[in-house]
């Protein structure tokens, strides 16, 4: 049976968000890979292909009630655990890390896989259950265990950068179901000591990074290399860019991976500061109508799938503008919708299609 | 929801606007305020990055004998950005080079899309000498380096080319797929044979130096290089000694042979010919010469092992002759009387040999390839018995061997006619079967398979050429182990049987192949000759010779030795060779000649099969 509100509920406003920013970072992926060898160039063209793909991923998502997946979530959690089990055993062997499946005409990617799924188990485990007093220490140790889990198995891998992801939107979701105030004292007591400890479980190649995001010029030609030269890509962009495809930084093959993690890099050279004010705001309206989605969502279930779709997505922009700033350390991270990347666009469209989902059903019950 | 529940809302909205308020001020700080200190950065930064090319890695014989290496290419390199005036400089560099000055001219066209900034190379692999003297004159040449760039060499010519496969630069497609993540236009990658399918084995990690250039982007100094990863070794299962004693032996005739091992299936020996030149290809085939190979009527690119699909003919009477006793079909002392015909249903079949064979039972029908003994067995065991025997000795199926192409041939059933013709299948096709013609297509790869597996009690193995693969620093990542596909639960009488009637082919007078027996060796084996057009009884008038060479019968032999106890089995295709007791059992001959270390015997007298 189909309701024929359910048309009339569909969030245009945030599907053109998305598309909006989408067809900027098109555009911006021909100006950085437009340097490129003649048969290298289209990388483009496979960007608006997987565009596609996610579009239509987040349209047959929307065609089903986003509640039936309470029934779902926990299948799915165990499935996502046991893939990362299964990676960790027999995964591809990449530059040093097991990450991927082979699945011949695609890698898939677990890690990935396992920031919808998390936020699906967790907004159906606070969905269950109501502490009207806020949530105790107690209270939190299952969620903190169905995040724990997830978090060492992709920390193993190693991948820092996605595990601290994941890490992220799960607590995100956490502390904002209700929490004690002492609790969320004690939290963030913890929070405080655990980098101190972590240290000392951290791969040479990790603390190497955190020593030249501290101090970059100390190694300009090795580890410091990507952040200077995407700072002075950014910063050479001025007030008012250098214009499409004149970004010297870009188009002169300085600036290394910038048609994946440093994207923006390349936008911040050509359109200055006027575009990069334009593009954060688009950001900015995406993740405040994901949080406006939560806040009229029908159902607990509903509004906790959007904070955490929210929270992914809001986390992905964050790390990767922070890092292409240099304000966070190198770690890995696309930038949704703006990366080159099949398995990032899918993730994230996904993501899109259960916001675009609980939004058209708001008034459901 | 109560107050506190919008509260948490706003909580959250304020700290996401609050982030993004940083990011904001970041962005300031570092385009409006810094942002012209950056600009001069930008404008001098003087630091770039230049990939270097790792070493592919060696391929060795199972014995450590190199079989393709990397020498050093020399090529012409210039910046197109520093060249003034072209006219003098190239008749200067084409003197040097030694090449036309219109040959420097092409390049430079062909390499006019690529960015002004980036090296294009105006002559390929001049040699050391040339490279020598470029190298000093370019000194004073702004803007002219010489660039030393590892290509494949092969110290034995053209031996094994299509086992080894050539090399070819990336094609555009290509470089979409996932399989080719992190290569560039322009990078040499396999285009066949095992350089294609071990290319990710080969080609090691790439490299780069980090340069420091002046204004015009001319280098200064390097910086810092990261070494590329040189690929990794690769050892084969071929023999080198064996492999040249194969394709000596097939001479220049056509056609495809392989030797392998009957209890492991490593590959020994593969040879298909015409053959190419491999180091043709190392530096990009010219396109005249690639045109004239595709236009080859005798097909010098494709592998005929496993690309070629060939009626087995006579050689398939083992398989016919399995079915029937494991079927409990016949006894091998089952008599028919070849007359030189046979009438099945209303049609009239034809033994080879006009004048007939006489009685004949299993052991001489196999000696003598009668084909009236299986064309009456094979009627009455019927094409489904024969189609699963097939089936079950590797035939109409990839052997699964470790190059990428393999066809797999064709074993026809009742099933396969309904799909592919809309029809039922005729007991006139099932007597066609039994002796290998019809719509039965093998390859020599199937067929060697199908030998070993007759010869080790029924095992079928999966071939394979790559015996083990080594990091650059000797630890072994990869090592094949033998693979049974079927295990065949043959009855051992029968087995005995098949072996010494096969045994009887080489070594008894009136055997087809009894030309080449070998002395002091037993080898087993089975002669066929495959029927490439129809027109037979129309050209039957011809004299031999006069045939026209592509409607000519193809020869075949497959054999395994020593027949009381086999180690190796081999199958030999000759396309056009007209009798397979004449022009491929001699192949195998020497071949068995060499690995036993034996001489052949008896030399040329005997009767020539001119049928079979």
């Amino acid at each position: 049976m189909f309701d024929r509100r359910l048309l009339t509920h569909f969030d245009f406003f945030f599907l053109l968000l998305i598309l909006a920013v989408a067809v900027v970072g098109i555009v911006n992926l021909f100006s950085a890979t437009y340097s490129w060898p003649v048969s290298a160039r289209p990388i483009y063209q496979k960007q608006i292909f997987w565009l596609f793909i996610g579009l239509g991923i987040a349209f047959l998502l929307c065609l089903f009630d986003y509640r039936r997946l309470r029934r779902l979530a926990w299948p799915l959690y165990v499935g996502a655990v046991l893939l990362l089990g299964w990676v960790a055993l027999f995964g591809k062997v990449s530059m040093g890390a097991r990450r991927w499946i082979d699945l011949g005409f695609f890698n898939l990617q677990p890690s990935e896989t396992m920031k919808i799924v998390i936020i699906i188990a967790l907004a159906y485990y606070f969905n269950d259950r109501s502490h009207p007093q806020g949530c105790s220490l107690r209270d939190l140790m299952v969620p903190f265990g169905l995040l724990g889990l997830p978090f060492l198995l992709i920390l193993r891998q190693p991948d820092l950068g996605t595990a601290l992801l994941v890490v992220f939107i799960g607590t995100t979701l956490i502390l904002f179901v209700r929490i004690r105030w002492r609790t969320l004292l004690l939290l963030g007591g913890m929070a405080a000591v655990t980098p101190w400890l972590g240290w000392f479980s951290l791969k040479d190649y990790q603390k190497a990074r955190i020593y030249t995001f501290l101090d970059p010029e100390s190694d300009p030609l090795g580890a410091g290399y990507h952040i200077i030269q995407s700072k002075i890509a950014v910063g050479g962009g001025g007030f008012w860019g250098r214009g499409f495809l004149h970004g010297p930084q870009s188009q002169l093959s300085f600036l290394p991976e910038r048609h994946t993690d440093f994207a923006f890099s390349v936008f911040a050279e050509e359109w200055g500061f006027f575009g990069c004010g334009v593009l954060l705001f688009l950001y900015f309206l995406i993740i405040v109508w994901g949080i406006y989605i939560a806040f009229r969502a029908a159902d607990k279930f509903g509004r906790y799938l959007s904070i955490g779709v929210t929270a992914m997505l809001f986390w992905h922009a964050v790390v990767n503008l922070g890092m292409v700033m240099g304000l966070l350390p190198v770690v890995g991270v696309p930038l949704p919708l703006f990366s080159y990347g099949g398995t990032n666009m899918v993730t994230t469209m996904t993501g899109v299609g259960l916001l675009l989902n609980v939004s058209m059903r708001r008034y459901m019950f | 929801m109560g107050n506190s529940g919008k509260n948490r809302f706003f909580a959250l909205l304020a700290g996401v606007a609050g982030i993004f308020l940083v990011l904001l001020l970041r962005l300031w700080n570092l385009q409006v305020i810094e942002g012209p200190r950056y600009r001069t950065q930008s404008e001098d930064n003087h630091i770039r990055m230049v990939p270097i090319s790792p070493a592919r890695g060696p391929v060795f014989d199972r014995n450590g004998e190199l079989l393709v290496e990397n020498r050093p290419s020399f090529n012409l390199m210039v910046l197109p950005r520093e060249i003034g005036e072209r006219g003098t400089l190239f008749r200067r560099l084409s003197a040097l080079a030694g090449r036309d000055p219109e040959a420097l001219e092409k390049n430079w066209e062909k390499g006019k899309r690529q960015p002004r900034y980036l090296p294009l190379a105006l002559a390929e692999d001049v040699g050391w000498e040339r490279m020598e003297l470029l190298a000093e004159n370019a000194v004073d040449l702004p803007g002219v380096f010489i660039e030393a760039k590892p290509v494949r060499s092969y110290p034995f010519g053209d031996m094994a080319a299509h086992v080894l496969g050539y090399m070819g630069q990336i094609a555009e497609e290509e470089l979409q797929k996932n399989d080719y993540e992190g290569y560039r236009s322009g990078d040499f990658i396999g285009k066949s044979g095992l350089e294609r399918a071990l290319e990710s084995h080969l080609r090691g990690e790439p490299g780069n130096h980090l340069i420091e250039v002046d204004v015009k982007g001319k280098q200064l100094r390097i910086l810092r290089t990261k070494e590329p990863k040189p690929g990794r070794q690769v050892y084969l299962t071929l023999d080198r000694n064996l492999q040249q004693t194969l394709e000596e032996a097939m001479g220049d005739q056509a056609g495809g042979a392989v030797v392998i091992k009957v209890n492991s299936g490593e590959v020994l020996a593969m040879a298909s010919s015409p053959r190419f030149n491999p180091a043709r290809f190392a530096q990009g085939i010219s396109a005249a010469e690639w045109q004239q190979l595709l236009e080859d009527h005798r097909h010098p690119l494709s592998n005929k092992v496993i690309q070629g699909q060939y009626p087995p003919g006579s050689t398939f009477k083992i398989v016919t002759a399995l079915a029937a006793l494991e079927a409990g079909m016949v006894k091998a002392d089952r008599a028919v009387f070849c007359p030189g015909q046979i009438h099945i249903g209303n049609r009239r079949f034809r033994c080879w040999r006009r004048g007939g064979h006489g009685w004949t039972d299993l052991r001489k029908a196999l000696k003598e390839s009668c084909d009236v003994w299986f064309y009456q067995v094979g009627f009455e065991t019927g094409i489904d018995r024969i189609s699963a025997m097939s089936l079950a000795l590797g035939l109409g199926q990839p052997t699964g061997i470790d190059l990428a192409g393999e066809k797999k041939g064709l074993i026809p059933t009742r099933e396969w006619k309904r799909r592919a013709f809309k029809e039922n299948w005729f007991d006139g096709e099932t007597v066609n079967a039994s002796i290998g013609q019809g719509f039965v297509l093998t390859t020599p790869m199937q067929l060697a398979v199908m030998m070993a597996a007759v010869a080790n009690g029924g095992t079928v193995y999966r071939p394979f050429l790559v015996s083990r693969i080594e990091d650059p620093t000797g630890e072994v990542v990869f090592e094949n182990k033998p693979t049974a596909t079927r295990q065949n639960d043959l009855q051992e009488e029968n087995l005995r049987m098949m072996r010494e009637a096969l045994s009887a082919v080489v070594n008894e007078q009136r055997g087809t192949a009894w030309r080449s027996r070998l002395e002091g060796l037993r080898m087993a084996g089975k002669t066929g000759t495959s029927q490439v057009v129809k027109l037979k009884e129309k050209i039957l008038s011809h004299k031999e010779d006069e045939i026209p060479y592509r409607f000519r019968d193809h020869a075949l032999f497959v054999a395994f030795a020593p027949a009381e106890k086999p180690e190796i089995a081999m199958a030999v295709v000759v396309e056009h060779g007209q009798h397979g007791s004449s022009a491929a059992a001699p192949v195998c001959q020497a071949v068995f000649a060499h690995y036993f270390g034996v001489r052949p015997a008896g030399g040329h007298e005997g009767t020539v099969f001119e049928g079979d």
